[in-house]
């Protein structure tokens, strides 16, 4: 692996196992994520890659092995030592989470509010700035119930980069854009991440974004890692279920289907409880 | 009727009854330290008692009138059979303040602005914005939480005290302007009447008690939900049955407690 060197990772995933209502959903997981650079996680759905930044972010705690953020372990941290961790790093849920009784100014200004003191003129500055960066400082005054799937994402956005974190989290960050706010956010995420010297965590199921946008990539599958590498290890590599992320191919070593019986018998056999 | 699965199946709902009650104090130990750390953000709390008072105070106005008015010709069709009709003042202030004002305005709280906050809470839980905030490291018990308990056990004593008031009037107009009593009358029978320490101050307490116990269940219910629509859902009912249950069962204690003099 050509990957570039430099000082410890910042966020150290070591031997994860972790099960949800008994069932397996990582088990033997290893990745690290550079500081400064843009990691992208792709794998099919319900392969655990939200529940991998829940993880990450404190708000699961693994069954076996570490997560390790910053030096610090997450799972063994006092409630207030992980708050104080989580003040660095945003996050983009997949389903926004935006505060349905705050506008969007508001949802922006929220995190700083919370935890600075800064004065109102200050904030009033902040949130436009990021707001301007998403492209909604014209809807600063709309509530969320009034956004577009997408517009919500941008706002979302906005707010995980509200107070500067050391880290971003982004879940998803793509899905329900259009070509062009795609692009923009593409490009944002790398901007920040290069000029206020960020680390991102990018889940993403886009194949060609994720090769545009990262530094590195994981692919997860079955508990693991099934491959890794720089987009260019993994467009080239010949791994097959590599290939068949990248293709986007239904049949091949990654299964498509949720573990189910088979499917003939299901149909002739399988009654409803 | 099979009286085994009946004892049975009442044993069972006891339980977990029993369950619930305590899981709610569970509940509210852990919340305490929030609401002392919320009692300082003022302007969250005021901004709730704002929301919930907008929410409960028209219907808390009409109410009231409307009692005060039954009040007042209820009691005329009795005091008049022993001519004692002067005394009607006296009879509606008491039944106001002591009882009907506190009972009434906590149930129509709990019907309107109690599962309402049941909703809001269960919402914010099932669209993960709770769990967003834990991830902003900003904890909900004392930012969401607190701020609505503090401002529904605010409210209903205000909202409480509107309604005797507005009561009052209602019978006023009704016992001047319709029965034809004379209104220095039935001022000065209140006047002297009615005890501030006694019956004021008990009727406060009153709903206080039931602020706080309204609060309570709304706020729990809303945080315990099933974060699914059917789970928000059944929670505002509950919030609703369970709210009125509780004060009227508090209600009778209290009043026991207080007409022996405590
Ligand atoms: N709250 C939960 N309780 C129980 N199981 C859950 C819960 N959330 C997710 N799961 C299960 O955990 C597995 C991983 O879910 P997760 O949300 O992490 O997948 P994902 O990779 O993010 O999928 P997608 O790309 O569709 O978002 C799924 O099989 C899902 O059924
Ligand atoms: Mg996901």
């Amino acid at each position: 692996m050509d990957r570039p060197k430099s000082t410890e990772p910042l966020v150290a995933v070591r031997d994860l196992a972790f099960a949800r209502d008994g069932r397996p959903i990582f088990r033997d997981l290893n990745l690290t994520v550079e500081r400064g650079s843009v990691t992208a996680i792709m794998g099919g759905s319900g392969t655990g890659k939200t529940t991998l930044l829940s993880l990450i972010g404190g708000r699961l705690v693994p069954d076996r092995g570490t997560v390790e953020v910053a030096g610090e372990v997450v799972g063994s941290l006092s409630r207030k030592a992980l708050f104080g961790l989580r003040r660095r790093m945003g996050m983009l849920f997949q389903s926004s989470a935006l505060l349905t009784d705050l506008d969007v100014f508001e949802n922006v200004a929220f995190p700083m509010r919370e935890h600075t003191s800064l004065p109102e003129f200050l904030i009033h500055h902040l949130v436009l700035m990021k707001l301007e960066l998403v492209g909604l400082r014209g809807a600063r005054e709309l509530f969320p119930a009034e956004l577009s799937g997408g517009m919500s994402r941008r706002v979302a956005l906005a707010r995980a980069i509200a107070l500067d974190p050391m880290m971003v989290m982004y879940d998803e960050p793509f899905a329900g854009l259009d070509p062009i706010s795609m692009g923009v956010i593409v490009k944002l995420i790398r901007e920040l991440n290069d000029a206020l010297g960020m680390t991102s965590i990018v889940v993403t199921h886009d194949v060609v974004e994720a090769c545009g946008i990262a530094d590195y990539i994981y692919l997860v599958g079955d508990g693991r890692v099934i491959a890794q590498g720089t987009p260019a290890d993994m467009q080239e590599t010949d791994a097959p279920e590599v290939r068949q992320f990248m293709a986007g191919l239904p049949d091949g070593p990654v299964a498509f289907h949720y573990p189910a019986p088979g499917y003939l018998d299901d149909l002739l056999t399988g009654e409803r409880p | 009727m099979n009286w085994d699965l009946g004892i049975s199946g009442l044993g069972r709902r006891v339980i977990s009854g029993v369950g619930r009650l305590g899981r709610a104090t569970l509940f509210l130990v852990r919340l305490a330290p929030a609401l002392g750390m919320a009692a300082g953000r003022v302007r969250l709390i005021i901004q709730q008692i704002y929301m919930t008072g907008v929410l409960t105070l028209v219907i808390v106005l009409v109410s009231g009138a409307f009692v005060g008015m039954i009040l007042a010709l209820q009691g005329y069709n009795t005091l008049v059979r022993y001519d004692a009709q002067s005394s009607l003042g006296l009879l509606v202030a008491l039944s106001l303040t002591r009882e009907l004002g506190p009972v009434l305005t906590a149930l129509l709280f709990a019907g309107r602005a109690g599962s309402a906050l049941t909703a809001e809470i269960g919402l914010m839980k099932a669209t993960e914005q709770l769990d967003g905030m834990e991830m902003m490291a900003v904890d909900p018990l004392p930012r969401v939480v607190a701020p609505r308990f503090w401002a529904g056990w605010i409210a209903v004593p205000l909202l409480a005290m509107i309604f005797s008031a507005v009561g009052i009037i209602g019978a006023y107009v009704v016992a001047v302007g319709d029965l034809g009593l004379d209104g220095g009358v039935f001022w000065s029978q209140m006047q002297s009447g009615v005890s501030v320490s006694n019956d004021i101050i008990g009727g406060l307490l009153k709903s206080i008690v039931f602020g706080f116990v309204v609060s309570w269940i709304a706020v729990f219910e809303g945080y315990d939900a099933k974060p699914t629509s059917e789970g928000v859902s059944r929670a505002t009912t509950r919030t609703v049955v369970s709210s009125s249950l509780a004060i009227l069962a508090l209600d009778f204690i209290m009043t026991a407690f207080m007409l022996r003099g405590l």
